[in-house]
């Protein structure tokens, strides 16, 4: 029998706010444990939940880039149960009327038509604190570290509509893109900035009654959400094939050995008891506040990379990778206003540029070359002061020095031979020290017009123009 | 006049006048503490060095000329009330060694205006409870007869005002709380509309009904502290952002063409013959100051303990989570996690809190939820339209507090329904979420207090004062003084 698996996901993004989601504290991390805590995040008895502006901001933010209704009125709930991490004994979350709700992506895989992924809500809530085990002076004890408790986090839960481990990829990136585009999540997957959880089932081609879910958690990369959902799927339909069924339950994905693993049925779930929040108010969000935050956002990637390709002319895959972050696609964009030439601009961005920033390790935020000079330097390819060879070489100066790139061509007198009287002597010193190969072009091997076109840059220490050089050598030869 | 029998604007008078100094009437406080204490039972903490320290200072203060209305005015606090670096209990074992960081901020309010803190009063743990029986510090005794319970669950409150022990107190009110035991022992209890007053640092028992307000001797003394401490605070989302007005300005002008509901339900056939007669006695007061009676009704009444013990309970079933043993409060030794949690609380909450941390469990339980909190939730609203609507016709109501005067010890305490019942009057004023002061309105053929309920609308504080204020201007109940 053939399989169709089913899958949702649900992701955690931690947002980029500087205080936490109910009270003033830092959100900055790797501080002394406990140092960025108040009464508030410690749960202390009398303490009281403040919702910070921001977060409600962000969620909007993050809505509207997601196609979500914003709900107007949505309300906090808590979400009880036990555990040290937790010092309330509960989570405020939202449970009934989240902040945003039925939105969607579209996603598309390489040769495919586009496909619409429903996203069924967003909602913001408060992350727990964290556990510390075997530290120093706490022997067989472990300890809780709160300086996480109450650091804003939206969870975005998607509609089972992925069927594949890359559908879900592309839309996680997708969704990962948006996030960081937007600045509200530094997309940090291996800091948990931005996890994520699957729900993965199996079903008979054409059934029309979804299997059994199981829900994996600790999936924090692209690379081990492909893994775990492909290990999954497959555990899954063998289990079935076996003649077992799949029991709904929560796995944890390792990573070490690619698998994933049991961690509570759905016998041993919690009754969370979710209530709403008395200690919250509603949260009333007006037309008014949602059109000033749609007027606020920017264009948004999939909205650049179409505006590429219209307006700039460049290939869907050249756009794809000038906005696959919105530094990169803000630097590309900068060149291009300073040098009406997109086409050059968006091979030097993906080339030269991309190459040296991995060999550096330099994020493009931190580029030694700005965009306006890299234009200045295309502006004298464009212009024929200089050829796209030495330009690579002043390139890598400036790179260096951080130099405006005609500074570098005179003081190293690189300017471009442009002049056939000049050329045409160099040639005929070339041609008649190399007698023997002009004999052998003569006679028909036309592939030593190569070695001419060489020697001649060679010996104008690659200043010459190399279409005149072209041009000149094919009349001297023929001639 | 007994310094220790003075009221907040009597004492300063004396103050400002000085005739005395905060440290003579401190000093006078705690020797009474001292003296009638083991009678009474309502303290938890007292606080001698360091009120006498604040009465010190005070006096400092007040020759400065920087003294304020409550400046160097021996106060305590019900124990439910965050003290920085005094230890608060909430009347629980749970909280036996909990010393907090931070302050409540009515205390806060009252303590920058200099004045002074006796000490932690005795309450029912967590709150939960209509005698003070549930505390696990010992019984609070009710001061004209100390067979008898306070009421509760601010019992220490009304006691410490009755006994002599303090000159004003706060107390708490979720369904009766500071009432009840106002009328019980004789004193001036007022619970604020809720977002009145700020809740931050006050121990959540159910945070969408609890509200803090004052303990007095009279009525200008109830303006004086719910001026000190009412007011929006940024810190409790759920305190409403509207001026606080001039309460004590507000008291004069009597009752003239003031009208006043009586809800049918409230004067029902079970009413004890006492109390039934301290209203009638009440209403005469009334009408001979100018006052015009409207019968009205208020239907959902028979609801609202229901509605209160699933709404109040699923709250506190959440709001005591906290005390999990993990980072304060009392832990039990244990091998495992859940033996640490199991075991924390079972040695550290008393038997009435266990009952509604079950109770409140189980109403928000998958499958319960629609049937329970939900329902209670929806009951909830009727009853604040009932009061919405009645309150057209109407400027304030007058009920009994109580069904009964205070009962006696061990009476009630395993029969928690009929204990449920004795806030019968109380509980649908914190459902609608308005106001409502107790005030003294008679003795029982016993000698025992009896106070009558003055509800206002919502934010209608002013009024329920100014009503009061003619009431006690015309009456004497209010300068009787229990014997100790």
């Amino acid at each position: 029998m053939k399989y169709q698996p089913v899958i949702g996901l649900e992701v955690h993004v931690q947002l980029l706010t500087d205080t936490k989601i109910f009270c003033g504290c830092s959100t900055t991390f790797g501080s002394e444990p406990n140092s960025q805590t108040c009464p508030v995040c410690l749960g202390l008895p009398g303490a009281l939940p403040v919702l910070n502006g921001t977060v409600v901001e962000y969620a909007i933010k993050a809505g509207l880039s997601t196609n979500c209704t914003i709900t107007p009125r949505s309300i906090f709930a808590r979400k009880n149960y036990f555990y040290p991490d937790l010092p309330k004994g509960y989570q405020i979350s939202q449970f009934e009327d989240p902040i945003c709700q039925n939105g969607w992506l579209d996603i598309t895989l390489a040769g495919q038509e586009p496909k619409r992924i429903g996203i069924t809500r967003i909602h913001m809530e408060e992350d727990a604190g964290k556990l510390v085990h075997g530290d120093s002076g706490m022997g067989d004890g472990s300890g809780v570290d709160l300086n996480r408790a109450c650091t804003p986090l939206l969870e975005v839960v998607s509609e089972p509509d992925l069927r594949s481990s890359d559908e879900a990829v592309a839309y996680l990136k997708q969704l990962h893109q948006i996030v960081t585009w937007l600045g509200i999540c530094d997309g940090n997957m291996e800091e948990g900035s931005f996890r994520c959880d699957a729900n993965v089932s199996v079903m008979p081609v054409g059934s029309k009654t979804l299997g059994t879910r199981a829900e994996i958690k600790n999936v924090n990369s692209f690379k081990f959400v492909k893994q775990a959902i492909e290990y999954e799927i497959l555990r899954q339909i063998d289990l079935i094939e076996d003649g077992g069924t799949v029991v709904q339950e929560t796995r944890l994905f390792d990573p070490n050995s690619g698998k994933t693993r049991s961690m509570r049925s759905k016998e041993e779930a919690h009754d969370y008891r979710y209530f709403p929040d008395p200690d919250l108010v509603p949260l009333v969000i007006s037309d008014q506040w949602v059109e000033r935050s749609r007027s606020e956002l920017p264009e948004l990637p999939g909205q650049r990379q179409q505006r590429f390709m219209t307006d700039l002319g460049l290939l869907p895959y050249d756009a794809e990778v000038l906005t696959a972050s919105r530094a990169l696609s803000d630097y590309f964009e900068a060149g291009v206003a300073a040098h009406d030439n997109a086409k050059a601009v968006a091979n030097w961005v993906m080339g030269e540029i991309t190459r040296a920033l991995n060999d550096s390790g330099t994020s493009i935020d931190a580029c030694p070359v700005p965009p306006e000079r890299l234009a200045e330097l295309l502006k004298l390819i464009d212009n024929g002061t200089i050829s796209g060879k030495i330009a690579k070489t002043v390139f890598d100066e400036m790179w260096k020095s951080g130099k405006a790139p005609l500074t570098i061509v005179e003081e190293q007198g690189l300017v471009q031979v442009s002049d056939s009287g000049a050329i045409e002597g160099i040639i005929d010193e070339i041609l008649a020290a190399n007698a023997g190969q002009v004999e052998e072009y003569r006679s028909g091997k036309e592939k030593v017009f190569g070695f001419f076109v060489g020697q001649v840059m060679k010996a104008s220490k690659g200043k010459a123009n190399p279409a005149l050089v072209n041009e000149l050598l094919v009349s001297r030869l023929k001639g | 006049m007994n310094i220790f029998d003075m009221t907040i604007h009597e004492l300063h008078g004396a103050l400002k006048g000085k005739q005395l100094s905060s440290l003579e009437a401190t000093t006078a406080l705690l020797k009474r503490i001292e003296s009638v204490e083991p009678q009474i039972g309502s303290f938890i903490t007292v606080t001698a060095e360091q009120a006498l320290a604040a009465a010190r200072s005070a006096d400092q203060r007040i020759a400065r000329g920087e003294g304020t209305t409550l400046t160097g005015i021996p106060l305590a606090l019900k124990d439910i009330f965050l003290t920085e670096g005094v230890r608060t209990t909430c009347g629980s074992r749970i909280l036996s060694n909990f010393i907090p960081p931070y302050s409540a901020a009515s205390w806060e309010k009252l303590r920058d205006q200099g004045a002074v803190l006796l000490g932690k009063l005795n309450q029912d743990e967590f709150a939960m409870g209509s005698s003070n029986e549930s505390s696990a510090y010992g019984i609070t005794r009710n001061p004209w007869d100390t067979s008898r319970i306070p009421g509760g669950s601010s019992g220490g409150s009304a006691a410490a005002v009755a006994a002599g022990q303090a000159i004003a107190t706060l107390g708490t009110d979720t369904g009766g709380s500071i009432r009840q035991p106002a009328s019980h022992c004789g004193c001036v209890g007022l619970k604020p509309t809720y977002g009145r007053v700020s809740r931050y640092g006050v121990i959540a028992y159910a945070s969408s009904l609890d509200q803090v307000g004052p303990l007095t001797r009279d009525v200008a003394d109830c303006a004086l502290m719910l001026e000190a401490v009412a007011g929006y605070d940024p810190k409790d989302s759920t305190s409403v952002d509207t001026p606080v007005p001039d309460y004590s300005a507000a008291l004069a002008g009597g009752v003239k063409g003031l009208r006043i509901g009586l809800p049918k339900e409230y004067f029902i056939d079970g009413l004890d013959p006492d109390v039934q007669k301290a209203m009638t006695a009440a209403i005469d007061t009334f009408r001979r100051l100018g006052a015009e009676f409207v019968d009205i009704s208020l239907p959902h009444t028979d609801y609202a303990v229901a509605t209160y013990y699933l709404i109040a309970t699923a709250e506190a079933s959440s709001n005591l989570a906290r005390y999990d043993g993990v980072r304060f409060g009392h832990r039990a030794q244990a091998d495992n996690l859940l033996d640490m949690y199991t075991k924390s609380r079972s040695e550290g909450f008393g038997t009435e809190v266990k009952r509604r941390i079950m109770l409140g469990t189980y109403a928000l339980s998958s499958g319960y939820y629609d049937a329970y909190y939900v329902k209670a939730q929806k009951v909830r609203t009727l009853i604040m339209n009932d009061f919405i609507s009645a309150f057209t016709g109407v400027d304030v109501m007058l009920t009994p507090v109580a069904p009964t005067p205070a009962f006696k010890i061990g009476e009630k305490i395993n029969d928690p329904l009929q204990m449920y019942l004795s806030d019968i009057f109380t509980i649908p004023v914190n459902l609608a979420g308005t106001c409502a002061m107790s005030l003294p309105a008679g003795f029982s053929a016993e000698g025992l207090p009896i106070g009558l309920q003055l509800i206002g609308k919502p934010f209608g504080e002013e009024t329920i004062l100014r009503a009061g204020y003619a009431f006690e201007q015309a009456t004497e109940w209010h300068t009787r003084k229990a014997t100790l």
